[in-house]
């Protein structure tokens, strides 16, 4: 078996009271859509966020690309190839499609520290930019303000950053979300063809689409993954049906 | 040195803190309910010093001067709330600021063009003059122990009006979900005004009380201001315990620095130089602790950890 | 060109014009009211920086213009009491050259900026505003108790700096050199807004979780943000102490800070020639206003705060629309 890119070993993580992790332990192979599913508050954000490096574990430890990471910041995780996306678009809304995607080659290459320059002049910084936002559909619209583009157009934009960075995984944090069914039929498109780039990380509440993309499936109930399977092992497994449905049966 | 001194000092710290207190009390008030960096705070402080010393030169009564720079000051805080900080709540922090740095402007400016450019004088009613003397042979004047005195009273009152009153309990919501509060049917826009009039009303007491100790003047609101600021960035905004801590380690940090530094120097230097470089240091002290907080705590001794 | 870039073409030779202008017929003064214009322009750009690009309401510049200024003068003071700085480890006795007071003072308030910095960029948003002014008032403090160098006085200084190849004490020849130096941070700084750090301190302000997503450390970005911005500032400072052969703790107080902000709302945050436009304007205004009522900071006051209520892109944007170049 290949070695996982993406592993957590026994999270916990606290708030009060609350076990918003309550020992989770999942890994992401390479070439996979692994989704984590759960009802609201099961803690997917939570999760993520420790995923990232936004929030510390209390307890456990997350391993990327072999190397124990629980201790690393988001940005030194971001700069080994760990791609995030956010569930709420968080783009420079005054900057241009082309200027948000070129601050991601910025940050794959560690340069920001140049003065003079422009950016937009620097053909490394433009390219890998371009080519990120073409694989997107969005080259057409690159002189076009965040702000003005559709809500669609931004959930790619928000792929199209993550991708400038050459990233060896990716965090997709409800990517579907707000978007309509064609628009959600296209992106699932896109996802469909990124595993073979990256393995995905993808949370998300659209389940035609998680039924669609996933090769692995993970429930998330009150901070425990309850199932792990295909889509037909969870399709048919009881302990989902019952925490999903509160079916006794 | 002696102990005897070393009181005296501590509680002239007292009284500065304690003053401060309803300052930064206001101010963090009003930032905790309603998000507004309020620049313009120290102009209502002149304004109730301003009130107190002319209601006092036309009547001669003190306590007609504290009641005159209340109203004013709450008046005063009322109409610009309604004609200008109003717009700014979902405006931008710069917005705020330079707005409120406008207020001050006309304030001033509109001050000094009514009672001139020279200082004022508010004369220490004879009830509260002279020095009394305390347990220990402590001679200290008994003015400065009714401000330690009304700052305390001041202080329980607004701890009490937030705990138990219906206001206070409408503040506090207001703090945690301004949302919810709409929700529930309390007018919001008549909350604020009250809220920005009752921490004008502490600022204009300040102003008054203090007036009476140092000279009243243009631009005397705005390093008490600053100093204000200074304790919320200690004490942790929107929390009133942290202002009152703050406060007081603010008031003792000042008052203390500035005596003992200089003789504590003058172990090691030249008394001169001890005198000069001390009162150097002593000027910076207060800054420093803000900075050792900020490093220890970022979000003050008792703000929310971010 | 764009109706901003006429606009602001126009601007800048409007202030080159003027003193030429004033030169010809004779008139000094307004040749020194374009220069203070000038010098307070710098300032201002050098805030646009950290407040325009990076989003840091700073309330305490006037910190970086008063080092500046206490540059200048303590270094020309003790040439002028020929009584050296420093005589170790070598023999250093102060200094009239503009050159190295400038390289002084902004070394210096870059200093006092990364350290100011360090401290603020621990917190955000009020708790930033409330810091700055804070540690603005610690140097005013500090400036009236050191009494070595004039306390609450100040200090005057009646020499004036010497340029190579200028007679700085020709009104026209000082003003030139001042106008040349702002005209170099314009474009400097109109570099830095398109250069890659201008594009990263830029998002810093709008999305700095993005910033942290693609792994670059939105803090440090605004650190090195607010050291670039206070070290322009520390020269405007130099340069208005030599503008006025005076320096005092006037030029660390609060107000200080507060009109360097102005001069940037008046003209319009994050333009390019927002802080000229703005710097001229209140220029203007304190001649005009001034001359004519005792009270004119009301009327500053009335109009500060109808632009910021009613016209917030300031007048660059009442002038040439809204919205930004983005090329």
């Amino acid at each position: 078996m290949t070695e996982p890119v993406l592993q957590t070993r026994g999270l916990v993580k606290s708030f009060g009271a609350l076990r918003a992790s309550d020992g989770i332990t999942l890994d992401l192979r390479p070439g996979e859509i692994h989704a984590v599913i759960g009802p609201n508050g099961a803690g997917k954000s939570t999760l993520i966020k420790q995923l990232s490096g936004n929030i510390a574990p209390d307890e456990g430890t997350v391993h990327f690309l072999g190397r124990d990471v629980t201790a690393l910041s988001t940005m030194a995780r971001a700069r080994m190839g760990l791609a995030r996306t956010f569930q709420v678009s968080a783009l420079a809304m005054e900057d241009t499609v082309l200027q948000n995607a070129v601050l991601g080659a910025l940050g794959a290459m560690s340069s920001p520290y140049r003065f003079f320059r422009p950016a937009l002049k620097r053909a490394e910084l433009r390219g890998r930019a371009t080519a990120a936002l073409e694989r997107m559909g969005l080259a057409g619209h690159a002189a076009t303000v965040v702000s003005e583009l559709s809500h669609g157009q931004r959930r790619q934009l928000e792929v199209a950053v993550a991708l400038t960075l050459q990233p060896r995984a990716f965090l997709m944090d409800e990517p579907m979300a707000g978007l309509g069914g064609e628009g959600s039929k296209q992106l699932t498109g896109i996802l469909d063809r990124l595993r073979a780039e990256a393995p995905i990380l993808l949370i998300e509440h659209d389940m035609d689409a998680v039924f669609a993309l996933a090769d692995r499936i993970s429930v998330l109930v009150y901070g425990r993954i309850i199932a792990t399977g295909t889509v037909e092992e969870i399709r048919r497994s009881p302990e989902v049906r019952d925490a999903y449905l509160g079916d006794a049966s | 040195m002696t102990p005897i001194l070393i009181a005296e000092q501590v509680l002239n710290g007292l009284q500065s803190g304690v003053m401060l207190f309803l300052m930064a009390a206001g101010l963090t008030l009003i930032f905790g309910v309603m998000g507004l960096i309020n620049l313009a705070h120290g102009s209502l402080y002149m304004v109730g010093a301003f009130a107190a010393a002319a209601t006092a030169v036309a009547t001669g009564s003190f306590l007609l001067a504290l009641v005159a720079a209340l109203a004013a000051a709450a008046a005063a805080g009322a109409l610009v709330e309604r004609l200008v900080i109003r717009r700014l709540y979902d405006r931008d922090h710069l917005d705020q600021v330079l707005a409120t740095f406008a207020l001050i402007l006309i304030f001033s400016e509109g001050t000094r063009w009514i009672f001139g450019s020279f200082p004022l004088y508010l004369d220490i009613p004879q009830a509260l003059s002279g020095p009394v003397t305390l347990p220990g042979g402590i001679q200290y004047p008994l003015y400065r122990l009714f401000l330690i005195g009304m700052g305390l009273v001041v202080a329980a009152l607004l701890f009490w009006l937030i705990a138990c009153t219906r206001l206070g309990i409408r503040i506090r919501a207001g703090e945690n979900d301004r949302e919810m509060i709409a929700a529930l049917g309390v007018d919001i826009a008549r909350l604020y005004t009250l809220v920005f009039a009752l921490g004008a009303a502490l600022a204009g007491l300040a102003g008054a009380l203090v007036g009476a100790i140092q000279s009243v003047q243009v631009g005397m609101g705005e390093p008490v201001l600053i100093l204000a600021f200074v304790v919320i960035v200690i004490g942790g905004i929107g929390s009133i315990e942290g202002a009152l801590v703050g406060a007081l380690l603010v008031g003792l940090t000042d008052t203390l620095g500035g005596i003992f530094l200089p003789q504590l120097l003058a172990l090691f230097m030249e008394p001169a130089a001890a005198t000069q470089t001390g009162a150097a240091l002593a000027s910076m002290a207060i800054y420093v602790l803000m900075a050792a907080v900020l490093v220890w705590r970022p979000t003050g001794l008792f703000g929310a950890r971010a | 060109m764009s109706r901003e870039g006429l606009l602001n073409a126009a601007v800048l030779l409007a202030l080159g014009l003027v003193p030429l202008a004033a030169h010809v017929m004779g008139e000094p003064f307004t040749i020194t009211l374009a220069t203070r214009a000038a010098i307070l322009a710098l300032a201002a750009v050098g805030l646009n920086i950290a407040l325009g690009i990076g989003g840091l309401v700073s309330l305490g510049h006037a910190t970086f213009f008063g080092i500046g200024g206490y540059a200048m003068g303590i270094l020309a003071s003790h040439v002028q009491d020929y009584e050296p700085l420093f005589e170790w480890p070598f023999l250093f006795e102060g200094s009239t050259s503009m050159p190295l007071i400038w390289l002084l003072a902004v070394l210096a308030s870059a200093l006092a900026a990364l350290l100011i910095g360090l401290l603020a960029l621990r917190t955000s948003g009020v708790y930033f505003i409330m810091i700055t002014l804070a540690f603005g008032q610690m140097f005013y403090f500090f400036s009236i108790s050191w009494s070595r160098y004039g306390g609450e006085d100040g200090l005057s200084i009646y020499v004036r700096n010497g340029f190579p190849g200028l007679n700085t004490l020709d009104p026209i020849q000082f003003f030139g050199l001042c106008y040349a130096v702002l005209c170099l941070v314009l474009l400097g700084a109109r570099l830095l807004a398109r250069s890659p750090f201008g594009l990263a301190l830029g998002a810093a302000r709008q999305s700095p979780d993005r910033v942290q997503a693609v792994g670059l450390d939105p803090k440090r970005l605004q650190l090195v943000g607010f050291v670039v911005s206070g070290a322009i500032t520390g020269l405007a400072g130099a340069l208005f102490a030599d503008l006025n052969r005076f320096v005092s703790p006037t030029m660390f107080s609060w107000q200080t800070s507060g009109e360097i902000m102005v001069f940037i709302i008046l003209g319009g945050v994050g333009r390019l020639f927002g802080p000229v436009v703005g710097a001229g304007v209140f220029v203007m205004l304190e001649h005009w206003l001034g001359d004519m009522s005792e009270f004119w900071h009301i009327w500053l006051g009335l109009l500060l705060l109808a632009v910021v209520l009613f016209a917030r892109g300031g007048l660059v944007g009442l002038l040439a629309g809204r919205g930004r170049a983005h090329d």
